[in-house]
C-alpha cells in the first residue's frame, strides 16, 4: 500500500513537471484532486479497510495528498510567474515611438502679449474696457481735442465709412466712452484692433493697440513714471532703462513718449534701434483738461494719466520678430514658433 | 525741419558738441530724426581756375586746359565737360584726391595727353543728384582753397521730426531760442533794419471784409528792375541744399531762404503780370486757378485767394499761381509778407492734395508780429543779390483779428499736483523768462503771457508742460501707485473669451488674426444677404470692405497655408464682424474656426481619416459645454449661401430662439471658385451667445443605483435624432438621468427610407431602487411615445 503510494506519488510529481502551462497543470490536479482523482479514490478506499487500520492509513494517504498539493502549487507558482513573464517579454514595446492623439495648437503671438499687458496691469486693479471698431469722429477725434483740420490729424491716416464715421485710429476713444458711462475713479485698460490707412515695410494698415488710463484724486506725472517704468519692466522681465520724453498728443498735456534702452544691443546701438540705443515704446501723458471737460469730469478735483502701446511692437520686442507683416499673413510655419 | 548745424550755430553757439546738441534737442522734445553729414568723404579738392581750352590732338570730345589753383606751375587737365571754358572757376581733383565713390585721383595720359587731375561736377563730389557740366564756381571763389573749406562742408545736418504743436521752431531762429533756453545761454536773432524805399509805385491792398479774420495782417511792396539773370550765390543754395530745398531762381531762393530763417513763408508774383491792385478775399463759387505745380483747380467760398481786380493769383498761404508766377524774365515784382489764420489754411491744402512749405507753417500758425521784419529781410536779400529798386511797404491789418495770447493763470499748488513736484518759485521764473513768457508772480501764483510765436500755449496745462520739458522729465520724480485697490469681483457666471480659446487651442485649432476689411467679391458669395460696409478710401480691392463675416479672412488664410504644402489646416478667430441693417452699423463679436484635412495629425498606428461634420461638431459642442448650459443649445438643419446645403446647421438658444451661430461644410461651389479641393468645414458664433455661464448648482447624490438600457429604434430616415432625444427626455424627465446614442444604421436588414437608431437609457431614481417591473413600465411608456410620434418601432 505505502509502495504503491511512493510510486503514486512519484508518478504525480513526473506529471507535474510535465505540465507546462497552466491549462494541463489544472488536468493534472483534476487527475489526482479532483472529484474522481487518484488521491479522492484512495480517501474513498479507506472505508473499505478496518477500522483499526483506517488511522495509520488515512494518514499515510493525507501525507502523500498534502505532498502532492505542495508540489502542485509550487508548480502553479511557477507555470504563473513563467506565463507572467512571457506576456511581459511579448508586450514590450518601442517607448521611444511617438505618441498619438489631436495635437495642441497655440494662441496668436499678439494675443499672447496682450494677454501679458493685461495681467501685469490687472495686479494693480486695471480692468478691461472695449469699444466699437467703427467708430464716429466725435469719439475718435473730437472729444479728445483734435477738432476738424487739425494738423494732428494728419498724424492718423484715417479709414472712412462715411464723413461722420471711421475705423477707429486708435484705442483711445473707449477712454471717451468709459468716461462718458461711469464715473471716476478709473483704471482701465482697452486692447484691441485699430486702423491707419499706411501700408508699407514698417505699417500695416491694421494693427494692436492697448490703452490705458487712470483717473482719480491726487495722480500725477511721478505715478504714470512710476507704473510705466515697472510695467516696461515686468514685460521684458530684465531692469530696462527707461526714460521719458516730451512729445505732443492733443489728448494729453504735459506728453511724454517712452523709450527703452534697446533690448536688442542692451543700449550699444544696433540696426533694430537705428543705432540710437533707444527704442520707442509708448505715448502717454497727463489727460488734457479738454478732455475732462468734454466728458464732464470736475477737472480740480480729479486728474489722470493715459498711455497707450502698440503690441506688434511689443511682440516684436519680445520675442525677436523682425517683420510686422508677418503677424498677419497667419503663415502656420510663423505661428506654430509660438506654441 | 532740416537744418545746417553751422547756419544754427551762427546764432546760438552752445559749448556742446553736436551729439550732445542733438541729445538736447530730442530729450526737449524736438526729436532728432537723422544727422548726416552735409557732404560725404572726399579730399584733395580745390578751387581752380581754367586759363586756357584747347583741343585735344587725339580725340574730338576731349580737350586740353591749362588750369590754375594759383602756384606757379600750370596745370594740363584734360576735361570732357561739354560747359568747360577759358576763365571759368571750377572745383580741381588734384592729384592724389579721393572722391565719395573711392576714386583716387592719379597722373594719367589720355590718349597720349598728360592729365594731372580732374575737374569735377557737383555730382561727382556728391553734392548733387545729377549735373550736365562741371560745377561753375563764383567768380570770388578764392584760388587753391580747399573745397570743404570754402563750402563749410565740415558741417552736419540735423533733421527735427517736429510735433505739430511746435511751429516756432520751424525756423533757424526758432531752434536757435530753443537752444538758448536749453543751455541757459543768449541767441543773437538776426538784426534787420528797415529797407528804405527809392521807389514810390506802390499796389493798392484790399482784405474784404469777410477775410479780415482769415488775414489779419497782409503787407507788400513792389520792388522794380530786378535783374532777372542772376542766380543764387553759393552760400545761400549750400544753405537751401542743407535744408532739403532745391534751388529755383535767384527771388524763389531768397524767399524760401527766409522762411527757413525765420520762419514766414513770402511770395513774390511777377508785377507785370498783375490787372490792378492785391485782393485777399475768399474763391468765388466755381472760380478755377492753376497753380504752380500745373493743377487747375476749382475755387469755392470757403477758400482764401490772393487776387488781382479780375482773377485770383494765388491759394493764399499754400501755393502761387502759374500765371503771375516770377519767371526767367521777371524784372519787376510784388513782395507778399502776410499773416493768414491758422484757422482758415488748416485742411485746404489737404483738400487738393497739397502739402508745402508755406501751409505747413501757417496750418500750425506763424508768428504774427514777425511780418515786417521778414519783408525787410528779404527785400534786403533781393536788392543785394539781384539789385532793383524797392517801393515803400504798404501794411494792411485787422487788429481785432490779430491772435492775441491769453493770459494764463499758473498755480504752485496746480504745478505740485501735476507733477508730483515742488519747483522753487524762482526756478518756475527762470524757465518762464528763458521761454519768452511775460510772468508776474503773486501769492503762489503767476500771471503769465507766453509770446506771440508760442501758438500751443494757452492754458495752466501747457504752462506745466513747459516747466516739465525744460526741467528736464526725467528729472521728475517717480512714485508707485498708492492709491487703496478694492479686492476685485470675480464674476463666476462670466464666461472669458480666453477660457473659450484655450479650448480650442488644446482641441488643435490655431489662432489667426486677419484683416478686418476683405475682398468684396468672396464676401458677396459668402453673405450675399448681409449689406456690407464699404469703406470710402481702402487701400486696395482685396481690403476694400469690412468683413460680414469671419469666415472671409479664415478662408483666405487657408488658402495662403494651402499654397505653402499644408494640407490640414484648423485655424480660429475672435474679433468683430459689420453689417449695415436699416441703415444703422452692426458691429458684433463672433468667434469662427476652419478645419480641414485629416482629423489627427499625421501619425502612426492610426488610419488616416479626413475630418467630417461630426468631428467638427463635438468641438463646437466643446466650446458650448463650457457655459454649463450645453441643452440650451441645439444644431438645426437649415442651408446657408456659404454652406453644403445638406451638411449646414444653424445653432439655436432653446431659450431665446435666438440663433447663435453657424456650422457646415463649405459650399463645394464656392470651394472650386477657390481652388480648395478639400472639404471645408467652418463655424461661427456669436460670443454674446457664449458669455454667460451657469455657476454649477449641487444635487443630492441618490443613494440608489442606476441602471442602463438599451433600445434599437427604427425609425424613418427623416427622423432627426435631436427630435427623438428631446422626446424621450419630454416623457421622462425625472428618473431619465442620460440619453446616449451609440449607433446609427441604415442598409441591410432594413426597409430603403428606414434607419436603426440605437440608443442607451441611464435611469436613476433619487429615492428607490428601480425594479425591472418599473423600468419595463418607464421603457414601454417611452417606446409608445415614440411609436406614436416617429412610428418607431423596436428593431427585432
Amino acid at each position: 500500500m505505502t509502495d504503491s503510494l511512493e510510486t503514486l506519488l512519484a508518478q504525480a510529481e513526473k506529471d507535474l513537471a510535465s505540465a507546462t502551462d497552466l491549462q494541463s497543470l489544472e488536468q493534472v490536479r483534476v487527475r489526482y484532486l479532483g472529484k474522481k482523482g487518484v488521491f479522492t479514490q484512495r480517501m474513498k478506499e479507506l472505508g473499505k479497510l478496518p477500522p483499526e487500520q483506517r488511522p495509520q492509513v488515512g494518514k499515510v494517504v493525507n501525507e502523500a495528498r498534502q505532498k502532492f498539493q505542495q508540489a502542485l502549487e509550487s508548480r502553479h507558482a511557477a507555470l504563473q510567474q513563467a506565463q507572467l513573464s512571457r506576456r511581459l517579454a511579448a508586450e514590450s514595446i518601442d517607448v521611444t515611438l511617438p505618441g498619438r492623439g489631436q495635437r495642441l495648437e497655440g494662441l496668436h503671438p499678439v494675443t499672447l502679449t496682450m494677454r501679458r499687458i493685461e495681467k501685469i496691469f490687472a495686479s494693480v486693479g486695471f480692468q478691461v474696457a472695449e469699444g466699437p471698431e467703427i467708430e464716429d469722429d466725435y469719439h475718435n477725434f473730437e472729444a479728445l481735442n483734435i477738432p476738424a483740420h487739425h494738423p494732428a490729424r494728419a498724424m492718423h491716416d484715417t479709414f472712412y465709412v462715411d464723413e461722420h464715421t471711421l475705423l477707429r485710429t486708435h484705442t483711445s476713444p473707449v477712454q471717451i466712452r468709459v468716461m462718458e458711462e461711469d464715473s471716476p475713479p478709473h483704471r482701465i485698460i482697452a486692447p484691441g484692433r485699430v486702423y491707419r490707412c499706411d501700408s508699407d515695410l514698417t505699417h500695416t494698415p491694421m494693427f494692436h493697440q492697448v490703452e490705458g488710463f487712470l483717473v482719480d484724486e491726487g495722480v500725477s506725472f511721478a505715478h504714470l513714471r512710476g507704473v510705466l517704468d515697472e510695467f516696461l519692466r515686468n514685460f521684458f522681465e530684465q531692469d530696462v532703462e527707461v526714460r521719458f520724453r516730451p512729445s505732443y498728443f492733443p489728448f494729453t498735456e504735459p506728453s511724454a513718449e517712452v523709450d527703452i534702452a534697446c533690448v536688442m544691443c542692451q543700449g550699444e546701438g544696433c540696426r533694430v534701434c537705428g543705432q540710437s540705443g533707444w527704442l520707442e515704446v509708448m505715448g502717454c501723458g497727463m489727460i488734457h483738461p479738454r478732455v475732462f471737460e468734454f466728458v464732464k469730469i470736475d477737472l480740480e478735483r480729479y486728474t489722470g494719466f493715459a498711455f497707450g502701446l502698440g503690441v506688434e511692437r511689443l511682440a516684436m520686442l519680445r520675442y525677436g520678430i523682425n517683420d510686422l507683416r508677418l503677424f498677419f499673413e497667419n503663415d502656420l510655419r510663423f505661428l506654430e514658433q509660438f506654441h | 525741419m532740416r537744418f545746417s548745424e553751422a547756419w544754427l550755430r551762427e546764432h546760438v553757439n552752445p559749448p556742446v558738441d553736436t551729439q550732445t546738441l542733438v541729445e538736447q534737442l530730442t530729450m526737449a522734445g524736438l526729436e532728432v530724426d537723422s544727422v548726416e553729414p552735409a557732404a560725404p568723404d572726399f579730399s584733395g579738392v580745390v578751387v581752380a581756375q581754367v586759363l586756357s581750352v584747347e583741343p585735344h590732338p587725339n580725340a574730338d570730345k576731349l580737350r586740353l586746359c591749362q588750369v590754375t589753383i594759383g602756384t606757379d606751375d600750370l596745370l594740363p587737365i584734360v576735361c570732357g565737360a561739354p560747359n568747360v571754358r577759358k576763365g571759368m572757376k571750377v572745383p580741381l581733383a588734384t592729384v592724389g584726391a579721393i572722391l565719395p565713390d573711392g576714386m583716387k585721383i592719379k597722373k594719367a595720359k589720355l590718349r597720349g595727353v598728360e592729365s594731372l587731375g580732374m575737374l569735377c561736377s557737383a555730382r561727382e563730389l556728391g553734392l548733387a543728384e545729377a549735373a550736365s557740366g562741371l560745377w561753375e564756381l563764383p567768380e570770388d571763389a578764392p584760388l587753391g582753397q580747399d573745397l570743404r573749406q570754402y563750402l563749410q562742408l565740415e558741417d552736419a545736418i540735423i533733421d527735427v521730426d517736429l510735433t505739430p504743436n511746435r511751429a516756432d521752431c520751424l525756423s533757424i531762429e526758432g531752434i536757435a531760442r530753443e537752444v538758448a533756453v536749453l543751455n541757459k545761454i543768449d541767441w543773437r536773432p538776426l538784426s534787420v533794419s528797415a529797407v528804405a524805399a527809392d521807389e514810390t509805385a506802390t499796389l493798392p491792398i484790399d482784405i474784404a471784409n469777410e477775410a479780415e479774420f482769415a488775414c489779419p495782417r497782409y503787407l507788400g511792396r513792389l520792388i522794380k528792375g530786378i535783374n532777372p539773370d542772376v542766380s543764387t550765390p553759393l552760400w545761400m543754395q549750400e544753405r537751401l541744399r542743407r535744408s532739403g530745398i532745391r534751388s529755383i531762381s535767384a527771388i524763389v531762393d531768397i524767399t524760401n531762404y527766409v522762411m527757413l530763417e525765420l520762419g514766414q513763408p513770402l511770395h513774390a508774383f511777377d508785377a507785370d503780370t498783375l490787372q490792378g491792385g492785391i485782393q485777399v478775399r475768399f474763391g468765388r463759387q466755381g472760380e478755377k486757378l492753376v497753380l504752380l505745380d500745373d493743377q487747375e483747380i476749382t475755387l469755392n467760398d470757403d477758400v482764401l485767394v490772393i487776387a488781382d481786380d479780375v482773377n485770383p493769383l494765388a491759394l493764399a498761404g499754400i501755393m502761387g499761381g502759374k500765371s503771375s508766377a516770377v519767371t526767367g524774365t521777371t524784372q519787376n515784382i510784388f513782395l507778399e509778407c502776410a499773416f493768414f489764420s491758422p484757422e482758415a489754411i488748416m485742411g485746404k491744402a489737404r483738400r487738393f492734395g497739397l502739402h508745402t512749405d508755406s501751409s505747413h507753417r501757417f496750418e500750425r500758425g506763424v508768428d504774427p508780429n514777425l511780418q515786417s521784419r521778414a519783408i525787410d529781410r528779404a527785400s534786403a536779400l533781393i536788392l543785394q543779390i539781384a539789385g532793383g529798386h524797392a517801393g515803400p511797404v504798404s501794411e494792411k491789418v485787422g487788429e481785432k483779428y490779430l491772435p492775441l495770447r491769453p493770459l494764463i493763470e499758473l498755480r504752485g499748488q496746480r504745478i505740485e499736483a501735476l507733477l508730483g513736484l515742488t519747483i522753487e518759485d524762482a526756478e518756475t521764473d527762470d524757465i518762464l523768462k528763458r521761454l519768452g513768457m511775460m510772468a508776474e508772480r503773486e501769492a503762489g501764483m503767476w500771471k503769465v503771457r507766453p509770446p506771440s510765436f508760442r501758438f500751443d500755449i494757452a492754458i495752466e496745462a501747457d504752462l506745466i508742460e513747459e516747466l516739465a520739458r525744460i526741467y528736464g522729465y526725467n528729472n521728475l520724480p517717480v512714485q508707485s501707485l498708492s492709491f487703496p485697490t478694492p479686492l476685485q469681483s470675480a464674476p463666476e457666471s462670466q464666461l472669458s473669451l480666453d477660457r473659450i480659446k484655450d479650448v480650442l487651442v488644446d482641441r488643435g485649432f490655431q489662432e489667426v488674426i486677419t484683416y478686418s476689411f476683405v475682398d468684396a467679391s468672396l464676401q458677396e458669395k459668402l453673405t450675399p444677404d448681409l449689406e456690407a460696409v464699404p469703406l470710402l478710401n481702402p487701400l486696395s480691392s482685396e481690403v476694400a470692405v469690412m468683413r460680414t463675416t469671419l469666415w472671409s479672412g479664415l478662408l483666405n488664410a487657408a488658402q495662403y497655408n494651402f499654397n505653402r504644402q499644408q494640407r490640414r489646416i484648423r485655424l480660429f478667430e475672435s474679433g468683430m464682424k459689420f453689417y449695415r441693417q436699416s441703415g444703422a452699423i452692426q458691429q458684433d463679436k463672433y468667434l469662427a474656426g476652419l478645419a480641414t484635412g485629416a482629423v489627427l495629425p499625421e501619425q502612426w498606428g492610426v488610419t488616416p481619416r479626413e475630418i467630417d461634420f461630426f468631428d467638427l461638431k463635438a468641438d463646437i459642442e466643446a466650446i458650448l459645454s463650457l457655459t454649463r448650459r450645453k441643452r440650451n443649445f441645439v444644431f438645426e438643419a437649415q442651408a446657408h449661401p456659404a454652406l453644403h446645403p445638406g451638411q449646414s446647421a444653424r445653432i439655436l438658444s432653446r431659450k431665446d430662439n435666438q440663433v447663435c451661430g453657424w456650422m457646415g461644410m463649405l459650399h463645394p461651389q464656392i470651394a472650386q471658385d477657390l481652388d480648395l479641393d478639400q472639404n471645408i468645414f467652418l463655424f461661427e458664433i456669436r460670443q454674446s451667445a457664449l458669455t454667460h455661464q451657469e455657476i454649477p448648482a449641487f444635487q443630492p447624490l441618490s443613494k440608489y443605483p442606476s441602471v442602463r438600457r438599451d433600445i434599437a429604434l427604427v425609425i424613418p430616415d427623416e427622423v432627426e435624432a435631436q427630435s427623438l432625444i428631446d422626446a424621450i427626455f419630454a416623457c421622462q424627465a425625472d428618473v431619465l438621468q442620460d440619453v446616449l446614442l451609440f449607433d446609427v444604421y441604415q442598409g441591410k436588414g432594413l426597409e430603403a427610407g428606414q434607419k436603426s437608431v440605437a440608443l442607451g437609457l441611464v435611469l436613476q431614481h433619487p429615492e428607490k431602487t428601480l425594479t425591472d417591473s418599473d423600468i419595463d413600465v418607464i421603457v414601454n411608456d417611452i417606446l409608445q411615445k415614440l411609436a406614436d410620434q416617429f412610428g418607431a418601432r423596436l428593431r427585432g
